[in-house]
């Protein structure tokens, strides 16, 4: 199949589209975590303006940035309803912060973490904080420079589904999903440790 | 010696297939070096000056004599022969070829070793005290736990890219030689006033560019929480340390921005979501891992006949010096000192690593130990056995009797090889150690570490010598830092420099007027450090830029 979605351990057609923030000239300091980034630029981003005016189709399943569903949360509700609607955050925004406004976060059938760089390590800790702090138990979706070699890794830490980067081969980063067959540590997809779950009594 | 089970043996086998075919990939072109990068790294491959540099992890510093022969065969092999002992109690070869590296792996997985994050931004090998085990200051040995904390770091899925590297040591002992509070995390075991095993924990510490010394996050952590505890430390640094500057990267910086209090709170509250859970270690599970160390089987009764050689010299000098304490009567810990005369620090020749190999056979069980200090150690040889041991050491140059002693230089590779570095190191060592050529006088000196790092991410530990020399590049060429009152240990410091930096010809001299006010000024039996202390630096400036006050 032509597509670059892995949900779980195959390749399926993405029935999901992603709404983006509208583009602008600004640099953004966004690789620094938000406390200090805080202290860094006191600058939000997304801005206000592109929150404001960030398109929202009217109909079709939509992931939208968490700010612009903040903003239209309330229009969108029979929407949410009918699973239409999930988010996806940048990797320097905390959904914890924002989990009053959000309400029960099973109400979205996906949620998506978006990194511009594949080394951006922040993306394996989001899901663990959403998949064990926060109890989300739907679809985990890892997007933007996503590569063969973190896939495990990303798996482990709870994501079930991921949107390759367009130029690489889907079906060899299939592959890499079971690189390891017996992990040492309890992470969110088995989370006792191996020695709680084998017999390693002996020699 | 820990002993791999089938688990631990498939882990690093897959390892090997999944790095092959990682590097295949790099060489087709199908990874950017730039996304290649972090995964040669995570096996311990840098591109170095003259070649990639391999480090190979030795966990917590111990290695089997089936081992470390292996690593001479691997040295010659693909090497030139040698190997170079690490600070952080690894072995780097610098000379293998990026084509190579698949198999040098596969050979290391043949004997139960692998390069598994040894650089990277990753959680690197958890490193401890030389003597875990055979001490008899200990509360705990801490190998146990370093090898559950390895098994819990080795590919833990949401520490593999980290905003910088992370490094981990513990200590089960009252004395400090770890230098915990030089890590990102310290660990130091300790009985509570119920005469329980309890943990401090201490954050935010390290050397490189901006040294600082840990600060405790938690003063009281029962050790079964060890793991959890760790995790909610690194997930607080992965989702909230900087990314933006590399040079501001490390626990230390977030800690220092934030203030310990608001860190703390952070890590106490993503603590509490995994407190109690399924990573904690329980005493079971301690017991376990205790079993695959093999215990060696110690004779007891036995005649000490070390007076025989009281009278000779050199063998008493070196029994002072480079043998130490045991748990067991009639047992010594000894220390194989890798800094003779016109080595580099911690280098060994894959003829002296089989000799060493045999040696240790005979002599301790088969098992070898790295120092931090880039030394050896056979942790049980019978006292009975040392005189012979002794000779048989002198003969392949492995008996130099300075371990503490100003010759045994802790350095880092350094311009000779390092691509970091701005200044050559290991050429300033030999040079300070040919003027200080007389044992004699070291022996008198006593008591003193000198640390040299060719360049400010400290490899060479230069904050915590007592002595401290930094390779600096001043217009393009190499110049010397001097720094003194740093110290390791449980009263850890850092060093404060002394003044302006000096050229690679000059340093011999400035270390040899810093010893001259020491051994003028001192007191009856004080050390080196102890009098810095005492006098400040003043007439240690004094005498060392009097040249240029003229």
């Amino acid at each position: 199949m032509n597509s670059q979605l892995i949900v779980k351990d195959k390749i399926v057609h993405d029935d999901w589209v992603k709404i983006d923030l509208p583009k602008i000239d600004m640099e953004v300091k966004k690789q620094a975590g938000k406390v200090v980034l805080f202290k860094l630029t006191g600058d939000d981003f997304p801005t206000p303006d592109q929150i404001k005016e960030t398109q929202i189709p009217s109909s079709g399943k939509i992931i939208l940035p968490l700010k612009a569903y903040l903003l239209h949360k309330d229009e969108l509700k029979d929407r949410l309803n009918k699973g239409e609607i999930a988010i996806w955050v940048l990797s320097h925004e905390e959904i914890g912060s924002h989990l009053n406004e959000l309400g029960d976060l099973n109400q979205f059938p996906l949620i998506a973490v978006h990194i511009d760089k594949f080394a951006d390590g922040r993306i394996f800790s989001i899901a663990t904080q959403l998949r064990i702090n926060f109890k989300f138990k739907n679809e985990l979706r890892a997007l933007g420079d996503i590569l063969m070699d973190q896939l495990y890794f990303l798996k482990r830490c709870g994501y079930t589904s991921y949107l390759i980067r367009s130029d690489r081969d889907t079906n060899q980063a299939l592959k890499s999903l079971s690189d390891f067959s017996e992990p040492y540590q309890g992470a969110f997809d088995i989370q006792e440790p191996v020695w709680r779950r084998k017999n390693r009594k002996s020699l | 010696m820990y002993i791999y089970d089938d688990i631990d043996q498939k882990i690093v086998n897959e390892r090997v297939a999944q790095y092959t075919d990682q590097l295949n990939r790099f060489l087709k072109n199908e990874l950017t070096e730039e996304e290649f990068r972090p995964l040669r790294l995570q096996n311990g491959l840098y591109i170095q000056r003259h070649a990639p540099m391999l480090r190979i992890a030795i966990p917590y510093g111990l290695l089997s004599s089936k081992q470390l022969r292996k690593l001479a065969d691997i040295a010659d092999k693909y090497d030139r022969g040698y190997g170079h002992f690490s600070t952080r109690q690894n072995l780097q070869l610098n000379w293998p070829k990026l084509e190579d590296t698949p198999k040098i792996l596969a050979e290391l997985a043949s004997v139960q070793m692998h390069a598994i994050q040894t650089s990277g931004n990753c959680v690197r090998n958890i490193t401890t005290d030389q003597f875990a085990g055979v001490t008899p200051d200990e509360i705990l040995d801490a190998r146990h736990i370093a090898e559950i904390m390895r098994q819990w770091s080795t590919f833990h899925p949401e520490f593999a890219l980290l905003p910088r590297k992370f490094k981990i040591a513990v200590t089960g002992s009252t004395k400090d030689r770890a230098v915990v509070q030089a890590h990102d995390i310290g660990i130091e075991f300790y009985y509570d006033e119920h005469q329980k095993i309890v943990a401090k924990i201490w954050v935010g510490g390290g050397l490189g560019r901006t040294p600082i010394l840990g600060t405790v996050i938690n003063e009281r952590l029962e050790w079964q929480h060890v793991l959890t505890y760790c995790e909610a430390i690194l997930r607080v640094y992965n989702l909230y340390g900087r990314r933006d500057n590399s040079f501001k990267a490390r626990i230390k910086i977030l800690v220092k921005a934030l203030g310990i209090d608001q860190f703390r709170t952070l890590v106490e509250d993503e603590w509490q979501h995994i407190k109690n859970g399924p990573n904690t270690i329980t005493e079971d599970e301690l017991d376990r891992v205790k079993q695959f160390f093999t215990e060696p089987s110690y004779q007891t009764n036995l005649k000490n006949t070390l007076e025989e050689h009281q009278n000779n010299k050199p063998f008493t000098q070196w029994l002072l010096r480079c043998t130490h304490e045991h748990k067991i009567e009639g047992y010594r810990s000894v220390t194989l000192s890798l800094k003779p005369y016109n080595v580099a620090p911690g280098d060994v020749t894959s003829d002296q690593m089989n000799i060493i190999a045999d040696l240790s056979d005979q002599f301790s069980f088969g098992e070898i130990r790295v120092s931090h200090e880039q030394n050896l150690i056979f942790a049980d040889v019978k006292e009975n056995d040392l005189f012979e041991l002794w000779e048989k050491l002198k003969a392949h140059n492995l008996a130099t009797p300075n371990v503490g002693l100003l010759t045994d230089i802790i350095c880092c590779p350094g311009g000779d090889f390092c691509s970091l570095a701005n200044a050559k190191s290991i050429p300033i060592a030999d040079s300070i150690q040919q003027v200080f050529d007389d044992m004699d006088y070291l022996h008198e000196i006593g008591d003193i570490n000198l640390n040299i790092s060719g360049c400010m991410n400290a490899c060479g530990h230069h904050h915590v010598g007592h002595i401290g020399i930094l390779g600096v590049d001043k217009d393009g060429s190499e110049w010397y830092q001097v720094t003194l009152g740093g110290n390791q240990g449980n009263f850890a410091s850092i060093g404060k420099v002394i003044g302006p930096s000096f050229s690679s010809e000059e340093m011999p001299i400035v270390i040899k007027r810093i010893i001259e006010v020491y051994i003028k000024e001192r007191h009856e039996d004080e050390r080196f450090i102890d009098c810095v202390q005492r006098i400040g630096f003043e007439p240690f400036k004094k005498n060392v830029y009097q040249v240029q006050e003229v």
